[in-house]
Protein backbone atom coordinates (compact mmCIF):
# COMPACT_ATOMS: atom_id res chain seq x y z
CA UNK A 1 0.00 0.00 0.00
CA UNK A 2 1.15 3.68 -0.83
CA UNK A 3 0.28 7.33 -0.85
CA UNK A 4 0.31 8.14 -4.80
CA UNK A 5 1.53 11.71 -4.46
CA UNK A 6 3.89 14.31 -6.69
CA UNK A 7 4.54 11.75 -8.87
CA UNK A 8 6.47 9.45 -6.75
CA UNK A 9 4.55 5.75 -4.51
CA UNK A 10 5.24 6.12 -0.85
CA UNK A 11 4.63 3.28 1.31
CA UNK A 12 2.41 3.12 4.05
CA UNK A 13 0.97 0.12 6.31
CA UNK A 14 -2.53 -1.26 6.55
CA UNK A 15 -3.25 1.57 8.66
CA UNK A 16 -1.68 4.10 7.07
CA UNK A 17 1.35 5.07 8.67
CA UNK A 18 4.71 5.66 6.62
CA UNK A 19 6.76 2.55 6.34
CA UNK A 20 10.31 4.68 6.23
CA UNK A 21 10.14 8.16 8.75
CA UNK A 22 11.99 9.45 6.48
CA UNK A 23 10.23 10.24 3.32
CA UNK A 24 8.11 12.45 5.38
CA UNK A 25 7.38 16.15 4.06
CA UNK A 26 5.02 18.96 4.62
CA UNK A 27 3.63 18.42 1.55
CA UNK A 28 3.21 14.59 2.33
CA UNK A 29 1.67 15.39 5.44
CA UNK A 30 -0.79 18.05 3.92
CA UNK A 31 -1.78 14.59 1.89
CA UNK A 32 -2.31 12.30 4.36
CA UNK A 33 -4.21 15.02 6.26
CA UNK A 34 -6.59 15.11 3.06
CA UNK A 35 -6.48 11.37 2.77
CA UNK A 36 -8.06 11.16 6.49
CA UNK A 37 -10.69 14.29 5.60
CA UNK A 38 -8.59 16.94 7.51
CA UNK A 39 -7.15 20.30 6.58
CA UNK A 40 -4.17 21.34 8.56
CA UNK A 41 -4.05 24.74 10.42
CA UNK A 42 -1.79 26.36 12.36
CA UNK A 43 -3.08 24.74 15.25
CA UNK A 44 -2.61 21.04 13.65
CA UNK A 45 0.79 22.01 12.21
CA UNK A 46 1.75 22.99 15.96
CA UNK A 47 0.58 19.30 17.10
CA UNK A 48 2.23 17.62 14.30
CA UNK A 49 5.79 19.64 14.76
CA UNK A 50 5.70 18.69 18.55
CA UNK A 51 5.23 15.29 17.96
CA UNK A 52 8.22 15.21 15.33
CA UNK A 53 10.42 16.79 17.90
CA UNK A 54 9.32 14.53 20.76
CA UNK A 55 10.34 11.55 18.41
CA UNK A 56 13.35 13.26 17.39
CA UNK A 57 14.19 13.78 20.99
CA UNK A 58 13.09 10.02 22.52
CA UNK A 59 12.81 7.94 19.59
CA UNK A 60 9.02 6.89 19.98
CA UNK A 61 5.57 8.11 19.15
CA UNK A 62 4.43 9.12 23.00
CA UNK A 63 1.26 7.77 24.30
CA UNK A 64 -2.00 10.36 24.31
CA UNK A 65 -1.50 10.52 28.16
CA UNK A 66 2.37 11.43 27.86
CA UNK A 67 1.72 13.81 24.66
CA UNK A 68 -1.59 15.95 26.60
CA UNK A 69 0.88 16.16 29.38
CA UNK A 70 4.14 17.29 27.38
CA UNK A 71 1.71 19.83 25.23
CA UNK A 72 0.36 21.34 28.77
CA UNK A 73 3.53 21.68 30.26
CA UNK A 74 4.97 23.52 27.05
CA UNK A 75 1.81 25.03 25.20
CA UNK A 76 -0.37 25.47 28.55
CA UNK A 77 -3.15 23.56 30.23
CA UNK A 78 -5.92 24.69 27.31
CA UNK A 79 -3.73 22.52 24.68
CA UNK A 80 -2.81 19.94 26.89
CA UNK A 81 -5.91 18.54 27.50
CA UNK A 82 -8.38 15.69 25.09
CA UNK A 83 -11.17 17.61 24.38
CA UNK A 84 -8.48 20.25 22.74
CA UNK A 85 -6.59 17.41 20.50
CA UNK A 86 -9.94 15.72 19.78
CA UNK A 87 -11.16 18.36 18.02
CA UNK A 88 -7.99 18.70 15.99
CA UNK A 89 -7.99 14.89 15.24
CA UNK A 90 -11.04 13.61 15.49
CA UNK A 91 -9.85 10.04 15.31
CA UNK A 92 -7.59 10.09 18.11
CA UNK A 93 -4.66 12.57 18.36
CA UNK A 94 -1.92 9.81 19.03
CA UNK A 95 -2.95 8.22 15.98
CA UNK A 96 -4.11 10.56 13.18
CA UNK A 97 -2.10 13.14 14.49
CA UNK A 98 1.20 10.58 14.56
CA UNK A 99 0.18 9.07 10.96
CA UNK A 100 0.15 12.74 9.11
CA UNK A 101 3.74 13.34 11.49
CA UNK A 102 5.11 10.35 9.65
CA UNK A 103 5.45 9.07 12.97
CA UNK A 104 4.98 5.12 13.95
CA UNK A 105 1.83 4.34 15.80
CA UNK A 106 2.41 5.06 19.21
CA UNK A 107 3.94 3.11 21.63
CA UNK A 108 1.65 1.87 24.61
CA UNK A 109 -1.43 2.39 21.68
CA UNK A 110 -2.53 -1.44 22.41
CA UNK B 1 43.94 -18.08 11.15
CA UNK B 2 41.07 -15.67 12.38
CA UNK B 3 39.01 -16.05 15.05
CA UNK B 4 35.78 -14.50 15.15
CA UNK B 5 34.05 -13.72 18.78
CA UNK B 6 30.69 -12.29 18.77
CA UNK B 7 29.10 -12.86 22.30
CA UNK B 8 29.46 -10.46 25.85
CA UNK B 9 32.84 -12.22 27.69
CA UNK B 10 30.93 -11.44 31.12
CA UNK B 11 27.66 -13.46 29.79
CA UNK B 12 29.00 -16.29 27.95
CA UNK B 13 32.30 -18.78 27.35
CA UNK B 14 33.12 -18.36 23.43
CA UNK B 15 36.00 -15.50 24.35
CA UNK B 16 37.22 -17.60 26.93
CA UNK B 17 37.33 -20.88 24.50
CA UNK B 18 38.62 -19.04 21.76
CA UNK B 19 41.91 -17.85 23.80
CA UNK B 20 42.34 -21.34 25.27
CA UNK B 21 41.91 -22.93 21.65
CA UNK B 22 43.47 -20.25 19.45
CA UNK B 23 47.58 -20.62 18.20
CA UNK B 24 49.63 -17.74 19.24
CA UNK B 25 50.45 -15.25 16.40
CA UNK B 26 46.41 -15.90 15.36
CA UNK B 27 44.35 -13.04 14.53
CA UNK B 28 41.16 -12.27 16.72
CA UNK B 29 38.37 -10.26 15.50
CA UNK B 30 35.74 -8.84 18.78
CA UNK B 31 32.29 -7.84 16.89
CA UNK B 32 28.55 -7.00 18.27
CA UNK B 33 28.94 -7.81 22.15
CA UNK B 34 32.52 -9.18 21.97
CA UNK B 35 33.21 -5.69 21.56
CA UNK B 36 32.68 -5.31 25.38
CA UNK B 37 35.84 -7.22 25.93
CA UNK B 38 38.30 -4.99 24.51
CA UNK B 39 37.71 -2.51 27.31
CA UNK B 40 39.87 -1.00 30.03
CA UNK B 41 38.78 -1.48 33.82
CA UNK B 42 36.72 -4.37 33.66
CA UNK B 43 36.55 -7.45 35.25
CA UNK B 44 37.97 -9.30 31.88
CA UNK B 45 40.52 -6.66 31.22
CA UNK B 46 43.51 -8.25 32.83
CA UNK B 47 43.19 -11.51 30.72
CA UNK B 48 42.62 -9.34 27.41
CA UNK B 49 45.58 -7.64 27.96
CA UNK B 50 47.35 -10.42 27.79
CA UNK B 51 45.43 -12.12 25.15
CA UNK B 52 46.97 -9.01 23.38
CA UNK B 53 49.90 -9.96 23.75
CA UNK B 54 49.51 -13.16 22.43
CA UNK B 55 47.12 -13.22 19.69
CA UNK B 56 47.02 -9.87 17.19
CA UNK B 57 43.46 -8.81 18.66
CA UNK B 58 41.40 -6.43 16.44
CA UNK B 59 37.72 -5.11 17.29
CA UNK B 60 35.15 -3.48 14.82
CA UNK B 61 34.52 0.11 15.73
CA UNK B 62 31.69 0.39 14.21
CA UNK B 63 29.97 -2.43 17.15
CA UNK B 64 31.76 -0.18 19.36
CA UNK B 65 30.43 3.03 18.59
CA UNK B 66 26.98 1.47 18.62
CA UNK B 67 27.59 0.95 21.79
CA UNK B 68 28.63 4.47 23.26
CA UNK B 69 32.36 3.39 23.56
CA UNK B 70 35.46 4.91 22.06
CA UNK B 71 38.70 3.89 21.23
CA UNK B 72 40.38 5.90 23.90
CA UNK B 73 39.11 3.19 26.14
CA UNK B 74 40.80 -0.11 24.22
CA UNK B 75 43.00 -1.88 26.29
CA UNK B 76 46.45 -1.33 24.89
CA UNK B 77 47.60 -3.53 21.80
CA UNK B 78 44.16 -4.07 20.49
CA UNK B 79 43.14 -2.64 16.77
CA UNK B 80 39.97 -1.16 15.62
CA UNK B 81 39.12 -1.58 12.23
CA UNK B 82 36.01 -1.03 10.05
CA UNK B 83 34.25 -3.09 7.89
CA UNK B 84 36.95 -3.01 5.40
CA UNK B 85 39.53 -3.43 7.71
CA UNK B 86 37.09 -6.67 8.84
CA UNK B 87 36.99 -7.70 4.67
CA UNK B 88 40.64 -7.89 4.32
CA UNK B 89 41.38 -10.07 7.73
CA UNK B 90 38.97 -12.63 6.35
CA UNK B 91 40.92 -12.18 3.13
CA UNK B 92 44.44 -12.54 4.51
CA UNK B 93 43.31 -15.74 7.12
CA UNK B 94 44.18 -19.07 5.80
CA UNK B 95 40.71 -20.03 7.30
CA UNK B 96 38.09 -18.58 9.38
CA UNK B 97 36.65 -19.99 12.84
CA UNK B 98 33.71 -18.71 14.09
CA UNK B 99 32.56 -18.89 18.04
CA UNK B 100 29.23 -18.91 17.95
CA UNK C 1 3.64 -7.41 52.55
CA UNK C 2 0.20 -8.14 50.43
CA UNK C 3 -1.69 -5.82 52.20
CA UNK C 4 -0.29 -2.04 51.60
CA UNK C 5 -0.70 -1.54 48.07
CA UNK C 6 -3.77 -3.81 47.13
CA UNK C 7 -7.30 -2.71 47.81
CA UNK C 8 -10.50 -4.77 47.52
CA UNK C 9 -11.67 -5.47 43.48
CA UNK C 10 -14.88 -5.93 44.75
CA UNK C 11 -15.23 -2.36 45.48
CA UNK C 12 -14.19 -1.58 42.10
CA UNK C 13 -10.64 -0.02 43.20
CA UNK C 14 -7.96 -0.58 40.73
CA UNK C 15 -5.45 -3.43 42.40
CA UNK C 16 -1.55 -1.70 42.25
CA UNK C 17 0.79 -4.71 42.28
CA UNK C 18 4.26 -4.14 42.72
CA UNK C 19 6.72 -5.10 38.88
CA UNK C 20 9.82 -5.00 38.64
CA UNK C 21 11.67 -5.61 34.87
CA UNK C 22 15.29 -6.88 35.19
CA UNK C 23 17.31 -5.82 32.61
CA UNK C 24 19.92 -8.53 31.83
CA UNK C 25 21.05 -8.10 28.17
CA UNK C 26 23.65 -5.66 26.21
CA UNK C 27 21.36 -4.01 24.37
CA UNK C 28 22.18 -4.17 20.06
CA UNK C 29 23.56 -7.66 19.70
CA UNK C 30 20.14 -9.41 20.81
CA UNK C 31 16.80 -7.98 20.82
CA UNK C 32 15.79 -8.16 24.21
CA UNK C 33 16.84 -4.80 25.33
CA UNK C 34 14.67 -3.02 22.83
CA UNK C 35 11.40 -5.40 23.91
CA UNK C 36 11.37 -4.99 27.61
CA UNK C 37 11.58 -0.70 27.22
CA UNK C 38 8.30 -2.05 24.81
CA UNK C 39 6.83 -3.76 27.97
CA UNK C 40 7.95 -0.97 30.18
CA UNK C 41 5.90 2.13 28.23
CA UNK C 42 3.12 -0.73 27.83
CA UNK C 43 3.08 -1.24 31.73
CA UNK C 44 3.06 2.52 32.44
CA UNK C 45 -0.65 2.65 31.13
CA UNK C 46 -1.84 0.48 33.47
CA UNK C 47 -1.19 2.53 36.41
CA UNK C 48 0.66 0.33 38.55
CA UNK C 49 3.74 0.67 40.92
CA UNK C 50 6.34 -0.13 38.00
CA UNK C 51 10.06 -0.27 38.72
CA UNK C 52 13.16 -0.51 36.20
CA UNK C 53 16.37 -2.37 36.97
CA UNK C 54 19.73 -3.26 35.17
CA UNK C 55 22.37 -5.57 36.13
CA UNK C 56 24.85 -7.84 34.86
CA UNK C 57 25.20 -6.60 31.08
CA UNK C 58 21.82 -5.07 31.19
CA UNK C 59 23.71 -1.90 32.80
CA UNK C 60 25.39 -1.60 29.16
CA UNK C 61 22.22 -0.33 27.65
CA UNK C 62 21.63 2.68 29.49
CA UNK C 63 25.13 3.88 28.16
CA UNK C 64 25.49 7.17 26.92
CA UNK C 65 26.91 8.19 23.08
CA UNK C 66 25.39 5.16 21.41
CA UNK C 67 25.93 5.67 18.21
CA UNK C 68 23.99 2.59 16.25
CA UNK C 69 23.03 4.53 13.15
CA UNK C 70 25.80 2.23 11.19
CA UNK C 71 24.28 -0.81 11.89
CA UNK C 72 21.12 1.10 10.62
CA UNK C 73 19.83 0.43 13.88
CA UNK C 74 17.39 2.68 15.79
CA UNK C 75 19.26 4.51 19.08
CA UNK C 76 16.63 3.68 21.49
CA UNK C 77 19.30 4.34 24.18
CA UNK C 78 17.86 7.79 23.85
CA UNK C 79 13.72 6.81 24.69
CA UNK C 80 15.20 5.45 28.50
CA UNK C 81 15.06 9.38 28.87
CA UNK C 82 11.09 9.30 27.87
CA UNK C 83 10.41 7.13 30.91
CA UNK C 84 10.20 9.94 33.70
CA UNK C 85 7.40 11.12 30.92
CA UNK C 86 5.62 8.15 31.23
CA UNK C 87 5.73 8.39 34.81
CA UNK C 88 7.95 5.84 35.59
CA UNK C 89 10.90 6.98 37.97
CA UNK C 90 12.24 3.88 39.82
CA UNK C 91 15.13 3.15 38.29
CA UNK C 92 17.91 1.02 39.65
CA UNK C 93 21.16 0.38 38.92
CA UNK C 94 23.30 -2.54 40.34
CA UNK C 95 26.51 -1.14 41.05
CA UNK C 96 28.77 -4.13 41.29
CA UNK C 97 27.30 -4.79 37.28
CA UNK C 98 28.48 -1.24 36.61
CA UNK C 99 32.38 -1.94 38.66
CA UNK C 100 32.60 -4.80 36.53
CA UNK C 101 31.95 -3.51 33.25
CA UNK C 102 34.53 0.01 33.94
CA UNK C 103 31.28 2.35 33.79
CA UNK C 104 29.57 4.45 36.80
CA UNK C 105 26.60 6.76 37.07
CA UNK C 106 28.50 9.40 35.25
CA UNK C 107 28.14 7.51 32.08
CA UNK C 108 24.81 6.77 31.91
CA UNK C 109 21.83 8.45 29.65
CA UNK C 110 19.39 8.89 32.61
CA UNK C 111 19.79 9.49 36.71
CA UNK C 112 19.43 6.37 38.25
CA UNK C 113 19.60 4.59 42.06
CA UNK C 114 22.67 2.82 42.02
CA UNK C 115 22.23 0.30 44.69
CA UNK C 116 24.58 -2.55 45.60
CA UNK C 117 23.92 -6.38 45.02
CA UNK C 118 21.97 -7.03 48.60
CA UNK C 119 20.05 -4.14 48.22
CA UNK C 120 18.72 -4.96 44.96
CA UNK C 121 18.34 -8.94 46.41
CA UNK C 122 15.77 -7.03 49.26
CA UNK C 123 14.32 -5.24 46.40
CA UNK C 124 13.19 -8.02 44.13
CA UNK C 125 12.01 -10.06 47.14
CA UNK C 126 9.80 -6.92 47.67
CA UNK C 127 7.98 -7.28 44.37
CA UNK C 128 4.94 -8.95 43.28
CA UNK C 129 6.04 -9.73 39.73
CA UNK C 130 9.33 -9.53 38.42
CA UNK C 131 9.73 -10.02 34.81
CA UNK C 132 13.61 -11.01 33.71
CA UNK C 133 15.14 -10.87 30.48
Amino acid sequence: MAYQFNGTSIEHDEEGFLEDIGQWSEDLANHIAQTEDLTMTPEHWEVVNFLREYYQEFQIAPAIRVLTKAMGKRLGAEKGNNKYLYELFPYGPAKQACKIAGLPKPTGCV
Amino acid sequence: MLHLVNKSPFERKNLDACLKHAKPGSAILLYEDAVYAALTGTAVTDTMTGAAGTFAVHVLEPDLAARGLGTDRLIAGVRPVDYGGFVDLTEKASSVQAWL
Amino acid sequence: MTDLTETDPAAGEQVVKRFMYVNRKAPHGTVYALEVLEMVLISAMFEQDVHVAFLDDGVFQLKKNQDPGRLEMKDFSKTYRALEGYGIEKIYVEQESLDDRGLAAADLVIPVEVIGRAAMTELMAEMDVVLSA
